[in-house]
């Protein structure tokens, strides 16, 4: 008899320590004699968990951890029974339990490589259904659907969609932002390290919907795993998939600039050239990757929309807000007790986010401030906790959603020292083209240090300042580094009242 | 070792058929050599059709690109904002201090090289850290020099 036992491979677990528990499990199982099947997964997402080591009774998975190597012993003595590090059902664990999994429903439980258990999950019905509607039908049901861009700005899919397809020329191209370069956000790598064929079939529908021929994966370089991962899994899908479809894929790496998630920035780095932001228009709907239509879209845009056409667009928009449809993975990170992804109807409050789901901080402090939506995003003190994750209603609390990272930070956090590095962040990945950006971010760390030294005319300076940034840059870079400033300013003045020493 | 200008042109020569060749380009040779020798760079240059200059201007637009070997241990800190909520910029400031260097610099024996990161997609168990590319999360100062120390 085998055995089969699941690990996961995704990065974070990775960073916990997997390799040496999945070390330990294959000498004990070849100590006892036994087979052994150690399936490597991609990660549930309970990063307090990981190493998180799941076995199948019944067929129900159960899962023990957050594993070390000399827990594994004990495992084979109990077999996979009793054990200290036993969670249970993995479908019962509250964090698990709360989610509406739809973009992830195979991430965590499945070999990212193994086509056959895709299908088996569900796989390639999207696909399928796609190839028996005309393009303009698979358009439709994405915009009924009401999919909008998960890179951060929120526009609907299928419009864009709409305007390639309605662009006449011999080469179209689909480009997959992998980019993720926001920090706390970590969603896209664990969907490309976890069920990177859901990506690949995405892309593929989009293809088909817009008429384009070529793919491309645009993937930051610092995701060196997910890297591995997706070339094994192109191969797969190429030869498997691919064969008669008038599609291709391949995968290319950035080199390290935060700047190319933009995605006019992301066309010049694909084509060789400085990772610069170009004027708008052309749209890159129209004109993108070598002046040929580029439908560019961020990973998880593109991993939903097999579920979306396998299932129809109504079960989509049935969850979610009004204007926001269908689910979020939300990333909770930073000082928190439960981090990780959190994939659930759009509508659903901050608080109930960091609080409840996230138990609180790591640290068991009380939270001061959480930062929604990467460096660019603004900070929510606990008073705004009611806001709701959808993409109007954090606008219209003074931030935005963008990616869906939230960022928790306990009551000792300096919010002058992180608005300072806001746009010390801008300094450093700033392209370069627009000065309200370039020496903009420079003189707002100058003017941020004077606050903090006590100088009384620095405040009226940064606010003119970030007026500047927001109005004059060309890209979000620039335009939104004002968010975490202001915000952090706006809700914790007493932070740049100079008491605190300016840490660097 | 195998001299860089031959084999930059070769590594030029089998990328030149792609769409946007350039970044590959790099990316191959400063994954045989370490980093990019200036030496090759008129080659490359010159395969795929670009000016010195343009060339140049690319190489140096990209964090990841060096023009100089790295130390044996590449060591790369996550400067992130969710790092810095599980105390990364102590952690910085520890290894820049037990390290001697700066970011972006090399110990005075040629052994680690301590470079900034914004964000490796760890930030549910920060703080994080690379050590020539493999991921450790709620990294401590203590451990990640006890591991360059090996
Ligand atoms: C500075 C900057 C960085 C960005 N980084 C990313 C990124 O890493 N990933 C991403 O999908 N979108 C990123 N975007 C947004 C893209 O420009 C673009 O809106 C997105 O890829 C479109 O896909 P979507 O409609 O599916 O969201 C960034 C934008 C800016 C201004
Ligand atoms: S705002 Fe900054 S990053 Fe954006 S285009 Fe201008 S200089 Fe470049
Ligand atoms: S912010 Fe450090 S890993 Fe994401």
């Amino acid at each position: 008899m085998t055995l089969t036992l699941y690990l996961p491979r995704d990065t974070a677990a990775l960073a916990l320590g997997a390799e040496a528990v999945a070390l330990r499990i294959e000498q004990e199982a070849s100590r006892r004699g036994i087979g052994l099947n150690l399936v490597r997964t991609g990660s549930r997402g309970m990063v307090w968990l990981e190493p998180l080591l799941e076995v199948s009774r019944e067929g129900v998975r159960t899962g023990f951890g957050p594993l070390e190597e000399d827990d594994v012993g004990l495992l084979f003595e109990n077999d996979f029974t009793d054990h200290p590090k036993a969670l249970g059902a993995i479908g019962d664990i509250p964090f698990f339990a709360r989610q509406t999994r739809l973009t992830f429903a195979r991430c965590g439980v499945i070999d990212p490589l193994d086509l056959d258990a895709y299908r088996a999950h569900g796989g390639l019905s999207g696909l399928a259904r796609a190839q028996a509607m005309t393009p303009m039908e698979i358009v439709e049901e994405i915009i009924q659907s009401g999919l909008r861009g998960r890179g951060g700005a929120g526009f609907p899919a299928g419009i864009k969609w709409r305007t390639t397809l309605e662009t006449n020329a011999p080469s179209k191209v689909i480009v997959a932002n992998a980019d993720e370069g926001d920090s706390g956000t970590f969603a896209d790598r664990m969907l490309m390290e976890g069920d990177p064929f859901a990506l690949l079939e995405g892309m593929t529908i989009a293809g088909r919907a817009v008429g384009a021929d070529r793919g491309f994966i645009y993937l930051r370089s610092e995701y060196t795993n997910a890297n591995r991962i997706l070339k094994d899994a192109i191969n797969v899908f190429s030869d498997h998939v691919l064969t008669d479809i008038g599609f291709s894929i391949e995968l290319r790496l950035g080199a390290g600039a935060y700047v190319c998630g933009e995605e006019t920035a992301l066309l010049n780095s694909l084509e060789g050239k400085r990772g610069t932001v170009r004027p708008k228009p052309p749209l890159p709907a129209i004109a993108g990757f070598l002046g040929r239509p580029t439908v560019v879209n961020n990973v998880l845009t593109l991993a939903a929309v097999p579920h979306i056409l396998a299932d129809g667009a109504p079960g989509y928009a049935a969850h979610g807000t009004v204007r926001s449809r269908g689910t979020v993975a939300v990333q909770i990170g930073g000082n928190v007790r439960y981090g990780g992804l959190f994939e659930t109807g759009f509508g659903i409050s901050l608080g109930e986010l960091v609080t409840d789901i996230g138990g609180g901080t790591a640290t068991g402090r009380p939270i001061k401030a959480v930062q929604l939506g990467g460096p660019l995003g603004a900070y929510f003190p606990p008073a705004l906790f009611d806001t709701r994750l959808d993409y109007e209603e954090c606008t219209a609390a003074g931030g935005l959603l963008g990616h869906a990272g939230i960022v928790v930070h306990d009551d000792s956090a300096d919010m002058a020292r992180l608005a300072r590095f806001a746009m010390e962040f801008c300094a450093v990945e700033s392209c370069g083209t627009c000065t309200p950006c370039r020496i903009g971010a420079v003189r707002g760390i100058e003017t941020i240090d004077r606050m903090i030294a006590g100088d009384p005319q620095a405040a009226p300076l940064l606010a003119d300042l970030c007026e500047v940034m927001r109005e004059g840059s060309l890209c979000a870079l620039g335009g939104f580094a004002p968010y975490p400033v202001e915000s952090a300013l706006k809700h914790f003045p007493a932070d740049f009242n100079g008491h605190r020493t300016a840490a660097e | 070792m195998t001299d860089p200008v031959p084999r930059a042109r070769q590594i030029a020569e089998a990328h030149r058929h792609l769409d946007g060749p350039v970044l590959p380009v790099l990316h191959a040779v400063q994954a045989e050599f370490g980093h990019i020798p200036a030496e090759t760079l008129p080659e490359i240059a010159h395969v795929l059709d670009l000016s010195r200059a343009e060339l140049h201007g690319v190489v140096t637009f990209y964090p990841d690109f060096r023009t100089a070997p790295a130390g044996r241990y590449l060591l790369r800190v996550c400067r992130g904002e969710a790092c810095q909520a599980m105390g990364g910029a102590e952690l910085g400031e520890a290894l820049r201090r037990a390290l001697s260097v700066d970011w972006h610099e090399t110990t005075a024996d040629g052994v680690v090289t301590l470079e900034p990161v914004y964000c490796l997609g760890l930030c549910s168990c920060a703080p994080a850290a690379t050590i020539n590319g493999v991921p450790r999360g709620r990294a401590g100062a203590e451990a990640l020099l006890a591991e360059l120390e090996k």
